[in-house]
């Protein structure tokens, strides 16, 4: 029965092969068709996906009622209200101080670091390249108790200065790669000629190489500042009491339940970072 | 004596540009790792750290009531992989064949969300998931139930948002990956007459592989230890390894039995990651997004 069964199976398998093959072009272009369709559904899907915790948050933040729970009513009382919630706006202010500071110190650390390791060979060269991987493969929170435990046996005071020098440490290597891969493409030979031509070091560096690796540099940065803003893990044991940053105010109000007016907040920021992008990317279009 | 030129000192220049990372990485990676090794020899008298050397933290990383935690982790982490490559695999396929403008603004419009800080997101996930959330509304109010669904607070919230939270650091790699892909290699075998399903799983997928493991490298390894996504989507009911961790350095103020978790993850990382660089993987793949 059953070897029958597989015979019949193996016959219409090949009958259905024929059929294809005779009307093999007529179904690729509707197939075409039809794999467009089916992805731009699954596309679309993915976006829902991603996208749909964030209307939310939108739409709650115009709720009359306080808790986020269900809609009652539209308001725009909240981004009233967040003017006078001065803790909240306190953090959020922590927030960019310590990202602009860790960038800063990221940026020239990692730019010069970028610099050297890819100009010069030098001995213990492969012991920085796997100190640097070391922030990145780690995940946040082994990085976030050992510094933990050195600032509390090194009597560094835990607040906004140990915030910075944490997110820091977590961005540099981040500078460093994409640094590195502006070098990659770059003939060094051209520093040789500046400097044959009388230019010292640092004017060789600040016009003849600095221009070349400026897009990295830049995107090194602003990927440092990024991982810094959005910072939970390292900033939650890395902080000190009295210096809350966003993300922390966030978890703090997420136990009692977070208001409307944080997410009246996360509204205009978004609002805000959805005009730069845009502004950025169509500068970037009329340039090409 | 080829360049000549080059007899330029380059001592000097070297220890400007180098020595403050050589600096910055040795007293804040190096020198912090080290001395959580060597703190979880030591041991506590409930509230202080002692000196007193042993491997009790060790013996007591195989307590039964810690194994649980251990598993739970491990299933988020692995199932949070899978889902990620299943689900990513295709979007990243599509975006890496998608030209020009379509193509930038798929990509822009997958790291927007993302400029949007994690905790805020899954804030709004649990009001679309709670009780009397969204989701459990429209099913309540249509009569298709008649109670509301547990969805919030199970260990599938935690692992939907894990699956949020991280899915970019999947879809990004992969993206990377397909398009390197030799399109004339798809072509060929198209040619000797393999179908799509052949062409596939023998040519597109083993060239992506890199993709996928520095992918899996890149959720499975944070998953371990994001303990926050536990606390909102599982309500502490669905404890990790980073729960774990994070309690032993707060709350249990244990931090010698902390340290000693703490070695157990680092080493459980060195092997995934030398497994990786075994087949081949570039440690550059993990840094540069």
């Amino acid at each position: 029965m059953k070897a029958e069964a597989l015979e019949n199976k193996t016959v219409m398998q090949n009958l259905s092969n024929q059929s294809m093959a005779k009307g093999i072009t007529g179904i690729l272009t509707k197939r075409k068709r039809f794999g467009k369709v089916l992805s731009q559904i699954y596309t679309g899907l993915i976006y829902l996906f991603l996208y749909l915790p964030i209307g939310v948050i939108v739409v709650f933040s115009f709720n009359t009622s306080k808790t986020n729970i269900v809609f009652e009513g539209f308001t725009t009382q909240w981004y009233g209200k967040l003017l006078q919630n001065e803790p909240l706006l306190e953090a959020y202010g922590n927030t960019l101080l310590v990202g602009a500071a860790s960038t800063l110190i990221a940026t020239i650390i990692g730019t010069l670091a970028s610099y050297g390791m890819s100009k010069y060979k030098f001995k213990g060269k492969g012991i920085i390249d796997a100190l640097l991987y070391i922030p990145v493969v780690i995940p946040e929170i082994i990085l976030g108790i050992s510094l933990l435990a050195i600032f509390n046996i090194a009597n560094v005071p835990m607040g906004i200065f140990s915030l910075i020098i944490a997110h820091a440490t977590f961005s540099i290597p981040f500078v460093v790669f994409t640094v590195n891969a502006r070098f990659a493409g770059f003939d060094r030979s051209i520093e040789e000629a500046a400097m044959d031509l009388g230019a010292g070091r640092l004017k060789t560096f600040l016009t003849v190489t600095l221009p070349v690796i400026l897009p990295g540099v830049i995107s090194g940065a602003f990927l440092a500042f990024t991982l810094s803003v959005d910072d939970i893990i390292i900033s939650f044991f890395t902080t000190g009491p009295g210096s809350n940053t966003f993300p922390l105010k966030v978890m703090e109000l997420t136990k009692t339940g977070v208001t409307p007016d944080v997410y009246a907040l996360t509204t205009i920021v978004l609002i805000v970072t959805i005009v730069v992008v845009v502004v950025s990317q169509r500068d970037r279009t009329k340039k090409a | 004596m080829k360049n000549s030129h080059k007899t330029r000192s380059k001592t000097i220049p070297l220890l400007v540009t180098v020595s403050p990372v050589v600096i910055w990485l040795i007293l804040l990676v190096a020198a912090p790792l080290l001395y959580v090794f060597f703190l979880s020899f030591l041991s506590t008298d409930g509230y202080n750290v002692v000196f007193r050397f042993s491997f009790d933290n060790y013996i007591n990383l195989l307590n039964p009531t810690y194994m649980e935690i251990y598993a739970n982790s491990f299933i988020i982490a692995f199932f949070t992989t899978v889902i990620c490559v299943l689900l990513g695999y295709p979007f990243a396929y599509i975006m890496a064949r998608a030209k020009g403008k379509k193509r930038t603004m798929m990509m822009i419009m997958l790291m927007v969300p993302f400029w949007t800080n994690s905790l805020i997101r899954l804030n709004g996930w649990k009001t679309i998931l709670g009780k009397t959330g969204v989701i459990n509304s429209i099913l309540v109010d249509s009569g298709l139930l008649n109670q509301p669904l547990e969805i919030l607070y199970t260990r599938g919230a935690v692992l939907l948002g894990m699956v949020y939270t991280l899915i970019p650091y999947m879809i990004l790699p992969l993206f990377a990956s397909i398009d390197k892909l030799d399109h004339s290699l798809l072509e060929a075998s198209n040619d000797l007459g393999a179908n799509r399903k052949k062409t596939f799983l023998k040519i597109t997928l083993p060239l992506t592989f890199a993709g996928i493991f520095s992918g899996t490298i890149m959720i499975f390894i944070p998953s371990l230890g994001y303990f926050f996504v536990s606390d909102i989507m599982g309500g502490g009911k669905s404890q990790l390894i980073g729960n774990l961790i994070e309690n032993q350095f707060k709350a249990a103020n244990n931090w010698p039995f902390g340290a000693s978790l703490s070695m157990l993850l680092i080493f459980l990382i060195l092997l995934i990651v030398t497994v990786y660089k075994k087949s081949g993987g570039n440690m550059e793949d993990l840094g540069v997004m």
